[in-house]
C-alpha cells in the first residue's frame, strides 16, 4: 500500500526550479506500434498471422515460425510478475534523479515476457494489469499495475510520471463561456484539481452558467480572450508559472463550407478564435510549462486540445470549421514536439458534434458536453495522447483508417 | 432644410488667434475618445449575422529580434469599433446618396459646433431613457434654438460606467439610452443638424429595434446624409453650446465609418 501524495507546499523561492530531463528516446520504427497503442490507451502486441504467437519486444520476424507478417493486435492485459528489481543508482540521468526505480519481469498470459516499470503495489508471483504508457520523453513503455485496485493507487510515484492526473494540480480552462468549458471545470474540480482558472472573454457579455462559476472555492475566473495577444500575455504574466495543465476549450462553430458563404469574415473569425488563439496560448504559456516539467508533485504535465473529429476528414456541411480544426490538429503536433523536452504531454480529444447550440440541427448521436469533460479527466489520469469521444468520432476514425476516399465521399451529404 | 454653409468670409488673423488660444490654453482641447482596446464592448448582433471584427493589436516588433530599434503593431478592427463615426452609407436609407462614405464626404463636415443636451439625470434613473422633442424644446428654452449644421450630443454619463453596465445586456437585448423616432426626424428635418452623437454603443437606444422605424437615429440621420458619433466620453466637460467638434474619420475607400479621434475645442472663458 502506498501513502497518499500530499498537497504540494508553496515553492521555496531560495531553491532553483529543477529542469526536466528525459528518459532514453530511441525506438525502432516498428516499435512505434506501441507508441500508437499507448497514445490511445490500448494494449497491443505483435501477433504472428501465421502461427498466432504473441511476441515482445517489437521485431521483424516471428520468433516461433519466422513469418514476417506480424501485425499489432489488441492483446490480453493480464500477466504475472516473475521478478522485480530496484535500480538505486541508474546511469541514466532521468532515472538517477528519480531513483530508487522499480522494474520487473512480467510473464504475459498470452505468452511473451515483458520488462516493465512497476507500480509500488505490484508483488512477485501476483497478477498484474499491463499497459503501454507514454513516458516523459513521449515514448511507449510497458507498465505493470496490480490486477486489482489498491488504496491510493493513482498516487504511485512512478505511475504519476506517466500520467497527468489533475489531483493537486492547477488547471487553466481557457474558455468558461461554453457548456463544454463549464463541464470541464466541474469535472476537474471533482478530480481533485487544486485550482481551476477559468478564462472568460468579453466579461461585459453575460452568459449562461456564469453564476455557477463565480464564488466557488477552487475556481478562479480570469479575463482571457485567447484570440487577443495582449489578453493572453497579460494572463500568462499573472499565472503562467502556476498552470500545471492547460485545457484549451476554445469553441467557435459555424455551419457552412465555401460556396454558400459570402466573403471571408466568418472564416477569419474561425481562424482567429481556433488557430491564432491556439498560437497565442502556446506562445504565452508554453515556455513556462515546458520549463516546469519536473517541478515537484504538481509539475506541469499536460496540454489538452478539444478538436472536432472532422479535423481528420472534412465534413462539407461544416466545411470551413473542419478546415480550422485541421489547422489546429497540425499545430498540435508541432506543439507536442516543442513541449516534449519538458515532458509535457499534448492530448488531443476528438469529438463528433456535441449537444450544443451550434449543432442544433444536426441529428443525434451527439456528444454530451459532460462526456467530453469526463473523457478529459480520464485521459489525464491515464496519460493518453489521442482520445475519441462518442460514437461519431470513433466511427470516423475507423472509416478513415479503412478507406479515406470512401469516407470523403460519404461525408459529402 | 439645407445644411449648406452660409456665405461668409473669415480673416486669417482669426485662425491664428484660435491657434494661439489653443496654445495658451484659452481654448481647451477636450478628448472625447475612448482608447481603442481589444476588450472594449462592441455592438452585439444575433450571432447568425456577420459580426464586427474585434480590435486586435498584434506586435510586429518591440525593440527585439523582430526589429531591434523599433516598436510597431498590426491592427485589425471593424469599421464600427471603439469611439467611431457613422457615414450615411452605413444605413440602407443613405445607400444611394452622393458622397455618402467616409472617403467621399466633404472635409468641412468634419468640423462643426455642438449642442450638448444633458440627460445624465434621466439616464441614471432609466437605462431605457428616450430623448423626445419636448426634452429638446425644454433645452432650447434655456440655450436657444439648435442652429443648422450643429452636432447634437446626448450626454448621459454612460461612458463613466464599468463595461458590463456600459453594454448593459439583458436577455432581451441592450438597455441603453438614446433618441426616440420623432425627435430624430425633427432634429434632422426641422433643425438641420449635421449629426447626432452619444456616449453609448450606437447612436440609437439599446432597445431601438422596437421603435418605429427601427433604429430611428440611423434611419433618419443617414437617410438625410447626416452623421453619427458613438462611444464618446468626456461630454460632461463640454458646455451646452459653443464647443467645436473635430471628427475626421479614417479615409477608408467606400468606408461606412471608422474608429477615430474626436476632439472638442472649448473656450475656457
Amino acid at each position: 500500500m502506498i501513502d497518499p501524495i500530499q498537497p504540494p507546499r508553496r515553492k521555496n523561492p531560495l531553491l532553483r526550479t529543477r529542469l526536466p530531463t528525459s528518459p532514453p528516446k530511441p525506438r525502432s520504427r516498428t516499435s512505434h506500434g506501441f507508441t500508437r497503442a499507448a497514445a490511445e490507451g490500448r494494449f497491443m502486441l505483435q501477433r504472428c498471422d501465421a502461427c498466432a504467437t504473441f511476441c515482445y519486444p517489437a521485431r521483424e520476424a516471428c520468433p516461433s515460425c519466422l513469418s514476417s507478417s506480424l501485425a499489432f493486435t489488441d492483446a490480453p492485459r493480464r500477466g504475472t510478475l516473475l521478478a522485480e528489481t530496484t535500480a538505486r543508482v541508474p546511469s541514466d540521468l532521468y532515472f538517477r534523479e528519480r531513483a530508487p526505480w522499480r522494474v520487473g519481469l512480467v510473464k504475459m498470459d498470452c505468452g511473451p515476457l515483458i520488462v516493465a516499470h512497476l507500480h509500488a503495489d505490484c508483488k512477485e508471483d501476483a497478477a498484474v494489469h499491463m499497459s503501454f504508457q507514454l513516458d516523459k520523453g513521449g515514448q511507449a513503455v510497458a507498465f505493470a499495475r496490480p490486477d486489482e485496485e489498491t488504496p491510493n493507487m493513482a498516487d504511485d510515484r512512478q505511475w504519476r510520471e506517466m500520467t497527468a492526473d489533475p489531483k493537486f494540480r492547477r488547471v487553466l480552462v481557457t474558455n468558461g463561456r461554453s457548456v463544454v468549458g463549464q463541464e470541464t471545470v466541474a469535472a476537474l474540480r471533482a478530480a481533485g484539481a487544486k485550482t481551476v482558472f477559468v478564462g472568460v472573454a468579453e466579461p461585459w457579455r453575460p452568459f449562461a452558467g456564469e453564476r455557477q462559476l463565480s464564488g466557488q472555492e477552487g475556481i478562479e475566473i480570469v479575463p482571457l480572450d485567447a484570440a487577443d495577444e495582449k489578453s493572453v500575455t497579460d494572463l500568462a504574466a499573472d499565472i503562467g508559472g502556476k498552470v500545471d495543465i492547460l485545457v484549451n476549450t476554445t469553441e467557435y462553430v459555424r455551419a457552412g463550407g465555401l460556396l454558400d458563404r459570402k466573403g471571408t469574415s466568418i472564416a477569419r473569425d474561425e481562424i482567429d478564435q481556433a488557430y491564432l488563439g491556439f498560437i497565442n496560448l502556446a506562445q504565452a504559456f508554453g515556455p513556462a510549462m515546458r520549463m516546469r516539467g519536473a517541478d515537484g508533485v504538481n509539475n506541469c504535465a499536460a496540454w489538452v486540445n478539444i478538436l472536432s473529429v472532422y479535423a481528420l476528414a472534412n465534413w462539407p456541411a461544416f466545411g470551413a470549421y473542419s478546415a480550422s480544426q485541421a489547422a489546429c490538429l497540425s499545430l498540435s503536433h508541432c506543439l507536442r514536439a516543442e513541449l516534449r523536452p519538458g515532458g509535457v504531454k499534448v492530448m488531443n480529444l476528438f469529438t463528433g458534434p456535441t449537444d450544443t447550440e451550434w449543432f442544433q440541427t444536426v441529428p443525434p448521436p451527439k456528444v454530451a458536453p459532460r462526456a467530453v469533460a469526463q473523457a478529459i479527466v480520464a485521459a489525464l489520469r491515464n496519460g493518453l495522447e489521442e482520445i475519441y469521444v462518442g460514437d461519431v468520432a470513433e466511427e470516423i476514425r475507423l472509416r478513415l483508417a479503412a478507406n479515406p476516399k470512401a469516407l470523403e465521399r460519404e461525408l459529402d451529404r | 432644410m439645407s445644411i449648406e454653409p452660409e456665405d461668409v468670409t473669415m480673416d486669417s488673423r482669426n485662425l491664428l488667434e484660435l491657434a494661439s488660444a489653443i496654445s495658451s490654453g484659452a481654448v481647451r482641447v477636450v478628448d472625447l475618445t475612448f482608447t481603442l482596446t481589444p476588450d472594449f464592448p462592441v455592438i452585439v448582433l444575433p450571432p447568425e449575422f456577420g459580426q464586427a471584427a474585434p480590435v486586435r493589436i498584434q506586435e510586429i516588433s518591440r525593440y527585439d529580434g523582430r526589429g531591434p530599434a523599433w516598436y510597431w503593431n498590426n491592427l485589425t478592427f471593424g469599421e464600427h469599433t471603439g469611439t467611431h463615426f457613422d457615414a450615411p452609407i452605413h444605413w440602407y436609407t443613405g445607400k444611394n446618396l452622393p458622397n455618402n462614405a467616409v472617403d467621399t464626404m466633404p472635409a468641412r463636415d468634419m468640423v462643426a459646433s455642438a449642442c450638448v443636451i444633458d440627460c445624465s439625470a434621466q439616464a441614471a434613473q432609466d437605462a431605457d431613457f428616450l430623448l423626445t422633442i419636448p426634452h429638446v424644446e425644454a433645452w432650447e428654452m434655456r440655450h436657444g434654438r439648435i442652429p443648422a449644421r450643429h452636432w447634437v450630443l446626448l450626454r448621459t454619463d454612460w461612458s463613466k460606467k464599468g463595461w458590463r453596465d456600459y453594454a448593459n445586456l439583458g436577455e432581451d437585448g441592450a438597455h441603453t439610452p438614446g433618441p426616440d423616432a420623432a425627435v430624430m426626424k425633427w432634429l434632422v428635418e426641422e433643425r438641420g443638424i449635421i449629426g447626432f452623437g452619444t456616449e453609448t454603443i450606437g447612436t440609437d437606444a439599446g432597445q431601438a429595434g422596437h421603435l418605429d422605424p427601427p433604429y430611428p437615429a440611423h434611419h433618419f440621420l443617414h437617410g438625410a446624409g447626416r452623421y453619427g458619433l458613438q462611444c464618446l466620453c468626456n461630454l460632461d466637460q463640454l458646455p451646452a453650446t459653443g464647443a467645436v467638434i473635430v471628427a475626421a474619420p479614417l479615409k477608408i475607400q467606400n468606408g461606412s465609418g471608422s474608429p477615430l479621434r474626436v476632439i472638442a475645442l472649448v473656450s475656457s472663458a
